[in-house]
């Protein structure tokens, strides 16, 4: 007909002007009928924490009538065959992470796939015999590792459960953000315009950026973000032991080169977590793999960094805690020694740090890396992401049954001083930590020797890590 | 023809309902575009919600044994009196209610509704009519299960009437809230001087404290008009964090949920002429 067809001219003739309204910074005015599907919520990056971002929210009982949706740029994976060998991607996953979990239900999942319980974790200096130990007082578990599949198979589930609220774009990657004046005015849109690459678009009240280090959510916002690359990269690999144990220690060195660890999988394998040099890593990579399970007990076992010094200002200090406090020097177990590893399981990934200065704005919030990025040597990675998530649906939840705007500033600002509260300091300990392991020097050598058996020896320090 | 109606509608107004001071009007009217800006003169009213809703959402919840968290108000009509830029009648219509919100300022209304015009749920459930409170009796009698009336009454020019008309639009047990700032010499030099002349929390002129109500006037004029008081709470404003909490005394500002009477029972009306304000307020005055 031939208002059809003029609406088709009107389109063609207004399409460069519609490019060039889109790259301002604010949306247009639409009628209501042709306006973008409007979300209350949109999660922005399927990984972990984004999915279980989007799964906490959907069962969440104020949020029951709410719509979210949740944008990953890969395609859906099946999850429903797990292979019977272990992923070399795996994570230490805190009882308080678990508590997370399993209010939406995805723990139990975790726990029919499989999960390995760590009791202890001890961690050594490859410099001195200075050795901390922690575990807990009534034998619980401190921890779980598991495979990252595992954890985005139970979430996936999750989010199918709750699909009537959650709706999730695979294969949409977001390309652009538009965002709106803190009080609008009439013609501009107050609500967060998103664009995806084949052109679809979406608005949000609140949008939430779960997409990685590399966030483009936290860019498009502009929000200052500190970064520093560690000159490191983390090898990782699935390891077989020698010989069955119980397996339920977590074992991390600290080498001159960088931290290794090995994280229990089974009783039969481990997982590796080895940070070392570029260089180093890739030598380790491309090695023969008899030389790479040599490299590692090796650097288990070794005590070539040890100097005659060093050991017995260690011994001289350790005979004084013991008379000071009996209880404070733990027996030492020894390391499981590893036989072989999974072929085509060895893969490197390089090392950074990454803290945003801010982790909100109107209508806008960052979590998991997007907001901060720490060294694996402290194993807390995904845990303050799903602290993140924990804190942040909180406030959610009581800003919605409040009847309050979601993307409101009020409970976002709150959000952000409690994490980064928490997050700072653990992050800041880190990266001192990772810089205080990375020396021979004999006094920063001492002082950490002194200072790790000093913390062994002393509980509050120790309950608080 | 528009104009025309705009003059009719502004002659009504000041002519028939005593409950709309016209002077009070003129001043809303100049802030009318200031509403949603929560850093601006209005924030003290935005950060009143963080108690206001919960107060209303509980009350509602207590008294009633069939509801969904996730939707609490559902079902639930309610009437926003004085509703200016819709500050709360949008966070009640998202926890389900359906909400009809008047005001006189015809500008109050217009920014109202242009507000909830970009979100379809809101728009959906939430009706704006310039109006005041008598003018939409008529038509409404016995319609409304809840009425809010939320810094409102220290604005109305004749108390008594419009507590009457709240009792013809509300069903009978329909509940009324009222949030108002009482009439003593701390209201006074907290709410007028430090508020509007020093600190600027509330725009200067916007309160008379001789228009102010204490709460037993208030709980006199409602038990008197068929309606049985059930809550008097004080609310504190803290000015430093802008936001505000309950305290026991009622000296500054306070709220009050009420009860019409059920369809049975007998109000308890006394045979009292319509007394104006000033009278009212000279014998109750000074308490604290």
């Amino acid at each position: 007909s031939s208002a059809a067809m003029a609406a088709l001219c009107a389109r063609a003739l207004l399409a460069p002007l519609g490019a060039r309204l889109r790259a301002g910074p604010r949306a247009p005015l639409r009628s209501a009928a042709s306006a973008p599907p409007l979300y209350d919520v949109v999660v922005s990056g399927g990984g972990m924490v984004g999915s279980a971002m989007a799964a906490v929210l959907g069962h969440d009982i104020h949020f029951h009538d709410k719509k979210i949706a949740l944008l990953e740029a890969g395609p859906r994976k099946d999850y429903d065959h797990m292979p019977d060998s272990y992923s070399n991607r795996v994570s230490s996953i805190s009882p308080g992470s678990a508590t997370l979990l399993s209010s939406c239900g995805a723990w139990d999942h975790v726990c029919s796939l499989r999960l390995k319980p760590f009791r202890r974790m001890q961690v050594w200096d490859a410099c001195s015999e200075a050795m901390i130990v922690f575990e807990k007082d009534d034998l619980d578990d401190m921890g779980y590792i598991v495979e990252n599949d595992v954890i985005m198979s139970a979430l996936t589930k999750q989010l199918d459960a709750v699909a009537d609220r959650v709706e999730v774009f695979y294969r949409s990657k977001a390309v652009g953000y538009t965002w709106p004046l803190p009080s609008h005015s009439c013609d501009t849109s107050p609500w967060v315009q998103v664009e995806l690459a084949d052109g679809r678009r979406l608005q949000t009240k609140l949008l939430i950026g779960a997409d990685g280090h590399n966030s483009v959510v936290r860019k498009e916002a502009e929000i200052k973000n500190i970064e520093h690359q560690y000159d490191q990269s983390a090898v990782v690999a699935t390891l077989h032991l020698s010989e069955a144990t119980d397996n339920n220690v977590a074992w991390q060195r600290f080498l001159p080169t960088g931290p290794i660890a090995l994280l229990p999988l089974s009783d039969t394998a481990s997982s590796l977590v080895w940070s070392t040099s570029h260089d180093h890593a890739l030598e380790l990579l491309t090695m023969d793999e008899e030389s790479f399970v040599d490299s590692i007990n090796s650097a288990f076992w070794s005590n070539v960094n040890h100097s005659d010094f060093i050991d017995a200002a260690g011994a001289m200090f350790r005979s004084a805690i013991s008379l000071l406090k009996p209880s404070g020097t733990a027996v030492r177990q020894l390391p499981p020694s590893v036989a072989k590893v999974d072929p085509e399981s060895r893969a490197m990934f390089p090392l950074g740090m990454g803290h945003a200065t801010e982790y909100v704005q109107h209508r806008v919030a960052l979590i998991g890396d997007a907001a901060h990025r720490v060294h694996p040597l402290a194993g807390q990675g995904v845990n303050l992401g799903f602290g993140d998530i924990a804190c942040l649906a909180h406030h959610l939840s009581a800003a919605a049954f409040n009847g309050s705007d979601l993307g409101s500033l009020k409970h976002l600002l709150k959000f952000e001083t409690e994490r980064q509260r928490h997050n700072v300091s653990l992050i800041a300990a880190t990266d001192v930590l990772k810089r205080l392991y990375s020396t021979t020097l004999a006094p920063l050598v001492l002082l950490r020797t002194w200072g790790l058996q000093a913390t062994n020896a002393l509980p509050p320090v120790k309950v608080r890590i | 023809q528009l104009l025309l109606l705009r003059f009719t509608v502004k002659r009504l107004l000041s002519t028939s309902h005593p409950s709309v001071d016209s002077k009070e009007m003129k001043k809303f009217q100049l802030l009318a575009h200031k509403w949603w800006d929560e850093e601006g003169e209005y924030a003290a009213l935005h950060s009143m919600n963080d108690i206001r809703v919960p107060f209303i959402r509980d009350t509602l919840l207590s008294m009633s044994s069939n509801y969904h968290l996730g939707n609490p108000l559902s079902g639930i009509k309610i009437l926003d009196v004085g509703c200016g830029g819709g500050l709360l009648s949008e966070p009640l219509a998202r926890l389900g209610a359906s909400v009809t919100g008047i005001d006189p300022v015809e500008d109050n209304i217009r920014t109202a509704d242009q507000h909830k015009s970009f979100d379809p749920v809101l728009a959906k459930r939430i009706q704006y009519k310039p109006s005041s409170l008598e003018e939409i009796v008529e038509e409404s009698m016995e319609t409304f299960d809840v009425i809010v009336a939320s810094e409102v009454v220290e604005h109305v020019a004749d108390l008594e009437m419009f507590i009457k008309c709240c009792s013809q639009v509300l069903k009978p047990e329909g509940s009324l809230f009222i949030t108002t700032i009482n009439k003593t010499q701390l209201s006074y030099v907290l709410g007028i001087v430090v508020a509007e002349k020093i600190m600027g929390i509330v725009p200067e002129g916007t309160h008379e404290w001789e228009k102010f109500v204490p709460p037993e006037e208030l709980e006199l004029l409602l038990e008197s008009n068929g309606f049985s008081v059930r809550t008097v709470n004080g609310m504190l404003y803290n000015p430093l964090s802008g936001s505000w909490s309950w305290m026991e005394s009622t000296s500054l500002n306070y709220a009050v949920h009420a009860v019409k009477s059920g369809a049975g029972a007998q109000s308890h009306t006394t045979d009292t002429p319509p007394e104006t304000d000033t009278q009212q307020c000279s014998a109750t005055a000074g308490t604290a």
